[in-house]
């Protein structure tokens, strides 16, 4: 038997080719999988419980999710909801789902899955041993798993097959692999698992194994010896060498790709042209593992941020830029600590020159000669109150600050009034860790309801 | 004529994050005679250099059936920390990039 997979894009909020949509519907799908989240935009969204994608993005794209779904008349997944994945995000998702199955006169069972974890238990499990790092190494204690404010784990493939063995329209599950939404119908159908976990592996990122990667939607046919992927847009192909190429997006190793209970390796995978369009891929293999441990993750508040932006358009100030912001850096210091009583270690100040250096900060190599310099002042403190008054006691240096004291007085441009703006709450990531368990299910939790 | 840099001679250079503490490198190559120069002159301890880095702690893949040299190592800096400046490690590729191809120079 094959499984056929309707992969729309590579994460909900990203945008789709609508018309490549229905014609992947047209084609009977069994399922319509999506992923909806990731690390990739920061500690932010672990840290608050929110999505990074508007609500309104969100609702407009699963909306024709939902009219596709009942087209199809198939189970609808969107795994990491809400790109974190935690009990708010996926409780968000689905009051976009109530209010749209109203909207769109449908009547569906919705299947909830969460996985967010309670520290204190999983302290208990530290203690027990039940808790091991990957690699690079992060200090774990009780401590830090007391101060993240939100801690999930990511749900394997067995959980989502829990889900969908409710019999549920829509399953919207919290933090999960990216693969194990688009992998769980096929296992479950006894289809290779090798190229079940490879193939949704080359799946999660929707279209961006082929020729055009912003179209989103792609098809994968599963079945007992391997996978076949096909893009859905006018005119988009997938080769050998595109599909090939995707194991390495994002992933440390180019040939093995953990997850709850084994491996796969694609070290013997064969990709072949199968027709214009399609390209099919064998030998990957899956290699169960004893031991099931599903990967934490976690986020810890970090401070309070304020930030300034001043522009140095006059050339000598561009040109002796870095001088200006060693001497005012030297400046504020001690202005800070004569009026606000603060030493240094109280507090952080990062003066980030954009136009020479302000990606790649000490490790850049190239010498710059721009016609203006943006300066990019943040102020960390413990607290929000603390951080803007760091920002404003800035404001005059920032503003007039000359690179010498015997020169007329200089004035910058600021583009805003205020200068400063609160960044709010920063967060750290701060597990890189898994869990060992006995039972897939044992972390996460089910709830069906009706919409 | 300057001296040709990897970026000349690779089809194109891409950074990424592989999780929050990941850093990983792909260097496309067009064909097997231009990743046999790039897989010599990006010596694995060239590469450490330039980020800092232990050697011991920089993963080398070479993929001659793509022509693609990657490496992985841990990010320089925890991803969305205080010290962060590139949330999708997209930056440091162009390190690797602007690298001239002949070493020393």
């Amino acid at each position: 038997m094959a499984t056929r997979v309707l992969i729309p894009n590579g994460a909900i909020g990203l945008g789709f080719d609508e018309a490549a949509l229905w014609r992947g519907v047209a084609m009977r799908p069994d399922i319509i999988c999506v992923d909806g989240g990731s690390t990739d935009s920061g500690p932010h969204y672990l840290g608050t419980g929110t999505s990074k994608y508007s609500r309104a993005s969100t609702r407009a794209e699963w909306r024709v999710l939902m009219q596709a779904r009942a087209h199809a008349g198939v189970p609808l997944v969107v795994g990491s909801a809400g790109t974190c994945g935690t009990d708010a995000t996926v409780d968000w998702m689905h009051d976009i789902t109530r209010e749209l199955a109203r909207e769109l006169g449908q009547d569906l069972k919705v299947a909830r899955l969460y996985s967010e974890q309670d520290g204190a238990s999983l302290a208990r499990a530290l203690d027990a041993g039940r808790v091991t790092p990957l690699w690079p190494e992060l200090p774990i204690s009780a401590g830090v798993l007391g101060e993240c404010t939100h801690i999930v784990a990511l749900a394997g493939a067995e959980a989502i097959q829990a889900a969908l063995e409710t019999g549920a329209d829509i399953v919207i599950a919290g933090r999960a692999t990216d693969t194990a939404s688009i992998a769980a119908l096929p296992l479950m159908r006894g289809e290779d698992a090798g190229a079940a976990w490879h193939g949704a592996k080359i799946g999660e990122c929707g279209a961006l194994c082929t020729s055009n990667p912003t179209s989103g939607v792609i098809v994968i046919d599963f079945d007992d010896t391997g996978f076949t992927v096909r893009p859905m847009a006018e005119g988009a192909r997938a080769t050998p060498d595109l599909v090939a190429a995707h194991m390495l997006y994002e992933n440390a190793d180019p040939d093995i790709l953990h997850e709850p209970g084994g491996h796969l390796d694609v070290r013997g995978a064969i990709y072949e042209q199968a027709d214009e369009t399609g390209v099919r891929v064998t030998g990957s293999r899956w290699v169960g593992s004893g031991d099931y441990t599903v990967k934490l993750e976690g986020a810890r508040a970090a401070g309070h941020q304020a930030c300034s932006l001043v522009l140095l358009r006059e050339r000598r100030y561009v040109e002796q830029a870095r001088a200006w912001c060693d001497r005012l850096a030297t400046h504020l210091e001690s202005e800070i600590r004569a009026r606000m009583g603060l030493e240094p270690d109280a507090y952080a100040m990062e003066l980030r020159r954009i136009g020479q250096d302000a990606t790649l900060g000490p490790l850049e190599r190239a010498a710059s000669a721009p016609c203006e310099v943006g300066v990019l002042a943040i102020f960390t403190a413990s607290d929000q109150a603390t951080a803007l008054g760091l920002a404003k006691l800035a404001n005059p240096f920032l503003l007039h600050d000359p690179l010498s004291d015997d020169e007329p007085q200089a004035t910058f441009a600021f583009p805003f009034s205020p200068v400063e703006w609160d960044r709010g709450p920063l967060h750290d990531f701060c597990l890189n860790h898994v869990l060992h368990v006995t039972d897939p299910m044992k972390q996460f939790r089910l709830e069906v309801t009706n919409v | 004529m300057s001296e040709p840099r990897i970026g000349d001679v690779a089809r194109k250079v891409r950074s990424k994050n592989a999780g929050p503490f990941v850093l990983t490198i792909d260097v496309f190559c067009a064909d097997a005679g231009r990743f046999r120069a790039v897989c010599d002159a990006l010596r694995t301890e060239r590469i450490a250099a330039l980020f800092g880095q232990a050697p011991e702690l920089v993963r080398r893949f070479e993929l001659d059936r793509l022509n693609v040299l990657k490496f992985s190592m841990p990010r320089p800096v925890v991803q969305g920390s205080r010290a962060d400046r590139d949330m999708h490690a997209s930056g440091w590729g162009w390190l690797v990039a602007e690298l001239p191809l002949r070493e020393g120079r």
